[in-house]
């Protein structure tokens, strides 16, 4: 690829990873344990989760929908999942039982938005409640705790020295990316959030499509919960409240944009690191939660409005 | 006329990120003129116009209004400067009636800062009826056709009392009837002292309503002349710095086996027992006015829209299409009339939406192969001659006629062999037409078949093979070009003869 077109292509990615490199600089500057080895992969680890079901919400919003679900099916999934562990099921299964059971919620949520016509943010913002509500009827509102290692490893292990959060979440971002750019998947996504009817007079399925990219956002939400459960060794119904946000904030300030049709997954990689290092660092410098809460919301804002300036400047 | 010019733009450069639209162009303009802007699709007359109206800034030169120097520095600025404009692509709230429309962004509010709704209804029936158009100010733009859309354009910019209108490609969607109505608005405003910038890939009609006319060539100035002097001729020479011999070089196919055959197709209110047939290597023009069921009679051949009786056959074989995907799958090919809402995806490459139909063609298991696309889009950029910087270019930079040539290209590329062209000139230039022309005979000679919708006559006399007529949802006549006249079509397509 000659420069020119990867600076079309990236340069808005560009700028925000710029702003991440900065941001860790400040950071590195006002406390040294900041840029440690032991730190930057604790940050890569605590960022994964968000990260990954960041992935399902770029997706979703290049289509120009919304997924407001994804932390209330993190919550049904992950206790779904810890209560077949319990009963013994062996892992891999109780793995698939988890993200079988994101799948479908994601793809009822595709149903509803194509066939029952909704609005994505209203069919959503019911599946937000639902799945709620489902997490905590399922466990009666108790947590459900205590698993085997061997599932386990799969947060608190390592492969190589890099925890395996980490690992899991490059991988999603690969093929995310593949997927985006080399697939039909990719390719209709990005067309039916451009513009749904002229995709639909192209010969694109909207339907299908629109349907399994909100599958994909369950499914990596049921991914999501099967790292969490594994980490915390415990799956909690109240578990995931405000993820749906993250995702969003990670997506946007990642430069994907919220009339949909355009976006990067590098760039909501980078976004959710923007998240992840801010807290990271707040939290190292003692700064409080509630000023931390100001401090995200500001970054957010202040990320779009950088972005919109610079997109203005086209004319 | 010795007075100070009402506006001078002078060494007016503008530059793109990898383009070079506008390069020392200068441009004065008299008090009371029709000005034309002439120039080949991308050569920038949409740029300049652009620039006046605040929605682009110059990179370099200076503008000059009433002898006095002005930084324009937005539209809203441009407006209070008595600059108005109507776009080439509609900037219309879909959503929203024409009235609201009319006055979007100027409601004129009451005592308790509530909307003026009765004004503002009111006045904009005013404007709409001194246009000499039947739209009701209170519809819904969206349930508007194309052309009634183009006269709120009209409107919206009228309503503004503007000293200076720019119209760009106005009668690109009106047919010859409301060209004639928009042109008589325009001498009115002339009357008034409006002064006018008219943009048309429309050659004949520049001479009815223009007095002088500026050629840009590649964002260049090549001069400025007193209509009066010119001929068409003349006019196609300035632009394309070459002569084109005919302006329609048809050449005639050998009529083939059918490919597609219609009977009885109804769809309620709009379409009434179309019977129909098209054959490989034919043009098949399908004339009549605006609501006549043209583009219904296209959508519900596509699959678009439900029909409600009636039998498709298609290469013999009787077929039930009931999506886009289902008719692209059997060979169709449909190039809508509005390439903005329906034709394009701004927000995608140039290569991406050539290749949008055909993304099945260029994958495996869901896995494209991005070579093989590249190569297919290079071929049709090549093939129909797009100005662009590369295949990555979103097509949201590109300039209209360009735009449009990316809409046909998107069915070149899929090799549909039934091919529904719905206004596929519109928008092209002199130059480009004669291509796309030229595209069509190697298309019906390769054993295509063409339904060409038309609203520029001399288009559907010179390019089909055979014409129907519509009128009310009914195809009312149909008959060989060769020998047809325009009085002929019109008078099928006004319901005054009854043939058929
Ligand atoms: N926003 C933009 N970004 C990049 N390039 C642009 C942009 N707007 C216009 N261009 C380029 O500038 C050139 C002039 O475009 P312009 O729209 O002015 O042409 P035009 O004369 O109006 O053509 P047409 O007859 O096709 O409407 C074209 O090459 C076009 O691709
Ligand atoms: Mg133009």
């Amino acid at each position: 690829m000659v420069p020119k077109d990867f600076l079309s292509h990236y340069g808005r990615q560009f700028g925000t990873l710029i702003g991440l490199l900065v941001l860790m600089l400040v950071l590195w500057i006002l406390t040294p344990h900041f840029f440690t080895v032991p730190n930057l992969l604790n940050v890569a680890q605590q960022t994964s989760i968000n990260a990954i079901i960041a992935v399902g919400m770029t997706f979703v919003i290049i289509t120009a929908g919304i997924d407001l679900s994804v932390g209330s099916i993190v919550a049904f999934s992950g206790v779904v999942l810890a209560s077949v562990l319990q009963a013994g099921l062996p892992v891999p299964l109780a793995i698939a039982v988890g993200l079988g059971v994101g799948l479908l919620s994601g793809l009822v949520n595709g149903l509803l938005i194509t066939y029952g016509r909704l609005p994505p943010f209203i069919s959503t913002l019911g599946m937000m409640s639902v799945a709620r509500g489902a997490a905590l009827l399922y466990s009666q509102g108790r947590p459900i705790s205590g698993f085997s290692e061997s599932f386990r490893l799969l947060a608190t292990g390592e492969t190589f020295h890099i925890p395996n959060p980490v690992i899991i979440m490059v991988l999603v971002y690969a093929a995310a990316h593949f997927v985006l750019t080399r697939t039909k998947l990719g390719r209709y996504t990005y067309a039916i959030g451009g513009n749904e009817e002229a995709a639909s007079l192209s010969g694109v399925n909207v339907r299908l499509y629109k349907a399994m990219v909100y599958g994909l956002s369950g499914l990596l939400s049921g991914l999501g919960a099967i790292i969490l459960t594994a980490r915390l060794n415990s799956a909690q119904p109240i578990a995931g409240v405000m993820y749906e946000l993250d995702a969003i904030a990670a997506t946007v300030i990642g430069g994907t944009s919220l009339m949909g049709g355009e976006g990067r997954i590098v760039g909501t990689l980078i976004g959710a690191f923007i998240m992840g290092v801010l807290r990271n660092g707040l939290n190292l410098l003692g700064v409080s939660s509630f000023v931390q809460q100001t401090v995200i919301g500001s970054v957010i804002i202040m990320a779009v409005l950088i972005d919109m300036a610079l997109k203005k400047q086209r004319t | 006329m010795n007075n100070v010019p009402m506006l001078e733009m002078q060494h007016i450069r503008k530059t793109f990120p990898g383009v070079v639209a506008l390069d020392d162009v200068n441009l004065t303009l008299r008090k009371g003129e029709v000005h034309i802007l002439l120039g080949e699709n991308g050569a920038g007359k949409s740029t300049l116009v652009k620039i006046l109206s605040g929605a682009y800034q110059k990179t370099e030169g200076k503008i000059i209004l009433n002898g006095q120097e002005v930084e324009i520095r937005g539209p809203r600025h441009a407006q209070e400067l008595g600059i108005g404009i109507i776009y080439q692509e509609f900037n219309l709230v879909f959503q929203l009636s024409a009235a609201e429309n009319i006055f979007l962004g100027r409601e004129r509010t009451n005592k308790l800062g509530l909307i003026d709704r009765k004004q503002i209804f009111e006045s904009s029936q005013k404007i709409l009826d001194n246009l000499g158009v039947k739209i009701d100010a209170f519809s819904l733009v969206k349930d508007l056709g194309v052309a009634q859309q183009q006269m709120v354009e009209v409107a919206k910019a009228l309503s503004l009392d503007a000293k200076l209108l720019i119209m760009d490609e106005p009668t690109s969607a009106l047919t010859d009837l409301e060209i004639k109505e928009l042109f008589a608005t325009i001498r009115r405003l002339k009357k008034r002292g409006v002064t006018i910038i008219y943009i048309s890939h429309r050659l004949e009609e520049l001479f009815e309503i223009g007095d002088r006319v500026s050629v840009l060539r590649d964002g260049k100035q090549v001069g400025t002349y007193p209509i009066a002097d010119m001929t068409q001729t003349d006019l196609i020479r300035l632009m394309v710095d070459r002569d084109l011999k005919t302006q329609f070089p048809k050449q005639y196919a050998k009529r083939g086996e059918e490919l597609l055959r219609v009977e009885g197709l109804s769809r309620k209110g709009v379409l009434d027992n179309i019977n129909l047939q098209l054959h490989r290597g034919e043009v098949l023009g399908i004339a009549g006015l605006l609501g006549s069921g043209r583009t219904e009679l296209a959508r519900a051949l596509f699959g678009v829209d439900k029909i409600d009786a009636g039998k498709i056959f298609i290469r013999g074989k009787r077929q039930k299409i009931t999506s886009p995907r289902d008719a692209i799958m059997l060979g169709l090919g449909f190039l809508t009339e509005d390439r903005k809402s329906q034709g394009l995806i701004m927000t995608l490459s140039v290569k991406e939406n050539v290749c949008l139909p055909s993304v099945e063609r260029f994958s495996r298991w869901g896995i494209m192969d991005l070579k093989a696309e590249d190569q297919a889009a290079h071929q049709s950029v090549q093939e129909l001659r797009i100005k662009t910087p590369g295949l990555s270019q979103k097509v949201v930079y590109l300039s209209g006629g360009n735009q449009q040539k990316v809409v046909m290209s998107k069915w070149l590329c899929r090799q549909a062999d039934i091919l529904i062209f719905d206004e596929p000139t519109r928008g092209i230039d002199v130059g480009a037409k004669v291509e796309i022309y030229k595209l069509m005979n190697r298309l019906t000679a390769e054993g295509t078949g063409i339904i060409m919708i038309s609203s520029e006559l001399p288009e559907i006399l010179g390019m089909s093979d055979r014409i129907a007529v519509m009128h009310q949802g009914q195809l009312t006549a149909e008959f060989p070009a060769q020998g047809a006249t325009q009085e002929k079509i019109m008078g099928y397509a006004l319901g005054v003869s009854n043939g058929a």
